[in-house]
């Protein structure tokens, strides 16, 4: 039989195994918010290929043939940004979207109990799902300039996979403060506005080291999504090489993100319902 | 010995009231707090004192109850039972104290809880499923049962903003009733939806209490309270009052609601040097729909005066429910002699919803000159309302009104009369 006591600050033993249970609820939430996104539009569900498109069609038109900027290593320009942006597109989304997710969902939580973190983290993969379509587009931009990836595109999963842990763990943290303090949904946009500029998206990160030196790439793979585009760009072809000692950087900043995201939501996670 | 699903051990819930114009923390203040703490070389005290007031919601409250037991749990408005509910089902976490369940706990403290508006029934019903706590198996296999109790088949494809309130409630409560849990918490949920529903709704509840699960049940529906539960819980600001046999608990619940605000009797605005109303009196402060009731009055007049007896009932809002004047509507005054004179009131049938009421006495003279005005010289509660025996739960606030109108109702080709039935048992379960 199970047992399972309430007590005040006590953590509860039971929160991963409560996660598990409700694991079909991340499908829900998730499935919820995209069904919802849609409906009652002309083009429903077309439109969640339609986004992505035009934004796809802006890059290309305007990097390629207005500003008509070389391509690097044989790889058309449009890639080279692609590759950046939309990892980048995708951090945006799962942290703006991520962050409002408490306030937006406040009856649920105070009606009623579930893992708390269930909420951020389906906002994250609805982030994602519009993630794969955009990458399911640009398979088609690369058709189009008739471009083939290299045989290392396999270890794209991987990188998605980092991109995710690096979206989740800030988007935990923006979440909690968000329904703490009111005045981070003024702060985010400013976050991702400003993170655009911090990360390789226009530029090659390999650009700072020329400029600045090994040890200013390094600084720069604090920013986590140093690591998940440089990743993207070397699995594309867009990059020859992966800085290994950077991706390492990254990576360990993304875990400690995560780690941290955890801590800090779970630590505010209990007065939620009071506050909210 | 008994076993316990339930043991809660000294439970306390603080809240802090907050005395600022703005309702949230802002960084900002976090920030200056913080600063003022490096300035002054000390922490930074959160906030003057004086600015926040706490507020115990639960006070060290202690209770078991054990498996099968179906408990109601009675208190007035702020008298903490939503938020033993909460911290029952984990929604928040006390500030003190200690509770073990042992079972899985399923909750319902609002019908619909995440239901969408732009989802179909049917994807409502799978998105509400998974709130509750089910697995996306468990809904399928259940979902027939959930749709054939819901009655909205022929809408599962429509958003349900298109939902009549009636439906909308039906589906949630269906989604819900599925859940099959050790221990059911529920909150107030049967005051929505109709005659039928709120029938089904208790059926549905029996047969999950005679199933030996565990329930928790807040109410205002007395009468739905003593038929579903054996025992019952009052609160009284944040603290357990009674802890007793449902019976004995809704009576100290009516006693406690009956007693005087402030120990005074009734309110006098206007007495006359000729004429003072000295004692009112009413033959029972607790009645069911349809019962007779006599209110008796007592008067001290110092001349011979005819005056009109005028006499309102008021709802628990203060709006007027009924009149009854002799001077007014009878067009009959009656003679007051020097000293001492009663006159009662009988009121033969009390059409009226569940609630509490108050009765306005009044000696005027052609309703332009007031002698007395008494305002809620006594009140009553109606216990039990359910007008046609049909199971209806008729009640003050719901958007029933306060009284019933006997109706016949017919058809084309037959003549069904319904609302003519004087049904005074309100327990009855047959149809008229």
């Amino acid at each position: 039989m199970e047992e399972l006591t309430i007590e005040a600050g006590r953590a509860e033993a039971h929160y991963w195994r409560d996660l598990w249970r409700y694991r079909d609820l991340f499908y829900f939430l998730a499935w919820r918010d995209l069904l919802v996104r849609y409906k009652q539009t002309v083009f429903g569900v077309l439109w969640a290929i339609l986004r992505p498109f035009l934004t796809m069609v802006i890059f290309v038109v305007i990097f390629s043939r207005v500003a008509g900027l070389p391509s690097a290593d044989g790889v058309p320009y449009a890639i080279l940004v692609l590759g950046g942006m939309l990892p980048w597109q995708f951090f945006a989304a799962s942290l703006s979207e991520s962050s409002s997710s408490l306030l937006s969902n406040a009856g649920l939580i105070t009606k009623i109990y579930f893992p708390r973190i269930i909420l951020p983290a389906s906002s994250v993969i609805v982030a994602m799902v519009d993630f794969a379509i955009t990458l399911a587009m640009m398979a088609m931009v690369m058709v189009w300039y008739r471009y083939l990836p290299p045989a290392r595109i396999v270890f794209l999963p991987v990188f998605v996979l980092l991109a995710l842990v690096s979206a989740l763990g800030p988007g935990l943290i923006a979440t909690a403060l968000n329904v703490k303090y009111r005045d981070f949904r003024f702060v985010i946009p400013f976050i991702v506005q400003f993170g655009l500029y911090v990360s390789p998206v226009g530029f090659k990160s390999a650009v700072i080291e020329e400029k600045l030196g090994t040890v200013a790439r390094l600084v720069y793979a604090l920013n986590p999504m140093v690591g998940v585009i440089d990743g993207f760009r070397w699995c594309i072809g867009a990059e020859s090489t992966l800085h290994v000692a950077a991706l390492a950087i990254s990576v360990g900043v993304s875990l400690f993100l995560l780690w941290l995201g955890v801590r800090v939501f779970r630590a505010t996670e209990k007065s939620f319902a009071d506050i909210v | 010995m008994p076993d316990p699903i339930i043991s809660v051990e000294g439970i306390s819930k603080r809240y802090r009231l907050r005395h600022q114009s703005a309702g949230y923390t802002t960084l900002r203040d976090s920030l200056t707090d913080w600063a003022k703490g490096l300035v002054g070389g000390r922490r930074a005290e959160v906030a003057a004192p004086g600015a926040d007031e706490e507020f115990w919601a639960l006070k060290d409250v202690s209770f078991e109850i054990n498996r099968g037991e179906v408990v109601g749990i009675i208190g007035r408005n702020g008298a903490g039972k939503s938020t033993l509910l909460k911290v029952l089902s984990r929604i928040t976490e006390p500030t003190s104290g200690r509770i073990r369940l042992r079972g899985r706990v399923a909750s319902l403290l609002e019908v619909g809880t995440g239901f969408h508006p732009e989802l179909s029934g049917r994807e409502n019903i799978f998105l509400n499923g998974a709130i509750l706590g089910m697995t996306k198996a468990e809904i399928k296999s259940k979902f027939d049962e959930i749709v054939a109790f819901s009655e909205v088949e022929k809408f599962l494809d429509t958003p349900v903003k298109h939902y009549s309130s009636g439906m909308y409630v039906r589906l949630a409560f269906a989604v819900a009733a599925h859940l099959d849990p050790e221990i059911l918490i529920v909150d107030e949920v049967l005051a929505v939806g109709d005659a039928q529903f709120q029938k089904k709704c208790l059926a549905k509840m029996k047969d999950v209490a005679g199933g030996g699960r565990t329930i928790l049940f807040v109410s205002h529906n007395l009468t739905a309270m003593s038929k579903l539960c054996t025992r019952g819980i009052l609160l009284k600001q944040g603290e357990i009052i009674s802890d007793d046999t449902v019976e004995v608990v809704a009576q100290q619940y009516l006693d406690s609601t009956l007693q005087p605000k402030d120990g005074e009797s009734f309110s006098l605005r206007h007495q006359h040097p000729n004429l003072r109303l000295v004692g009112v009196t009413v033959d029972k402060e607790v009645a069911d729909y349809g019962d007779s009731m006599t209110v008796s009055t007592e008067w001290q007049a110092a001349c011979t005066l005819e005056v009109g007896i005028e006499c309102a009932i008021r709802d628990e809002s203060g709006a007027g429910v009924c009149y009854y004047g002799s001077g007014t509507i009878a067009g009959k005054e009656v003679c007051f002699r020097p000293g001492r004179n009663s006159v009662s009131l009988h009121f033969p049938r009390l059409p009226l919803a569940q609630g509490r009421y108050t009765v306005d006495i009044m000696a005027a003279k052609t309703c332009k000159f007031f002698f007395v005005f008494a305002e809620a010289a006594v009140n009553f509660t109606i216990l039990r309302a359910d007008p046609l025996g049909a199971g209806y739960w008729f009640c003050q606030g719901s958007n029933g009104g306060s009284v019933f109108l006997p109706c016949e109702m017919q058809t084309e080709n037959e003549t069904v009369i319904i609302g003519l039935s004087h049904a005074s048992a309100p327990a009855s379960e047959q149809m008229p």
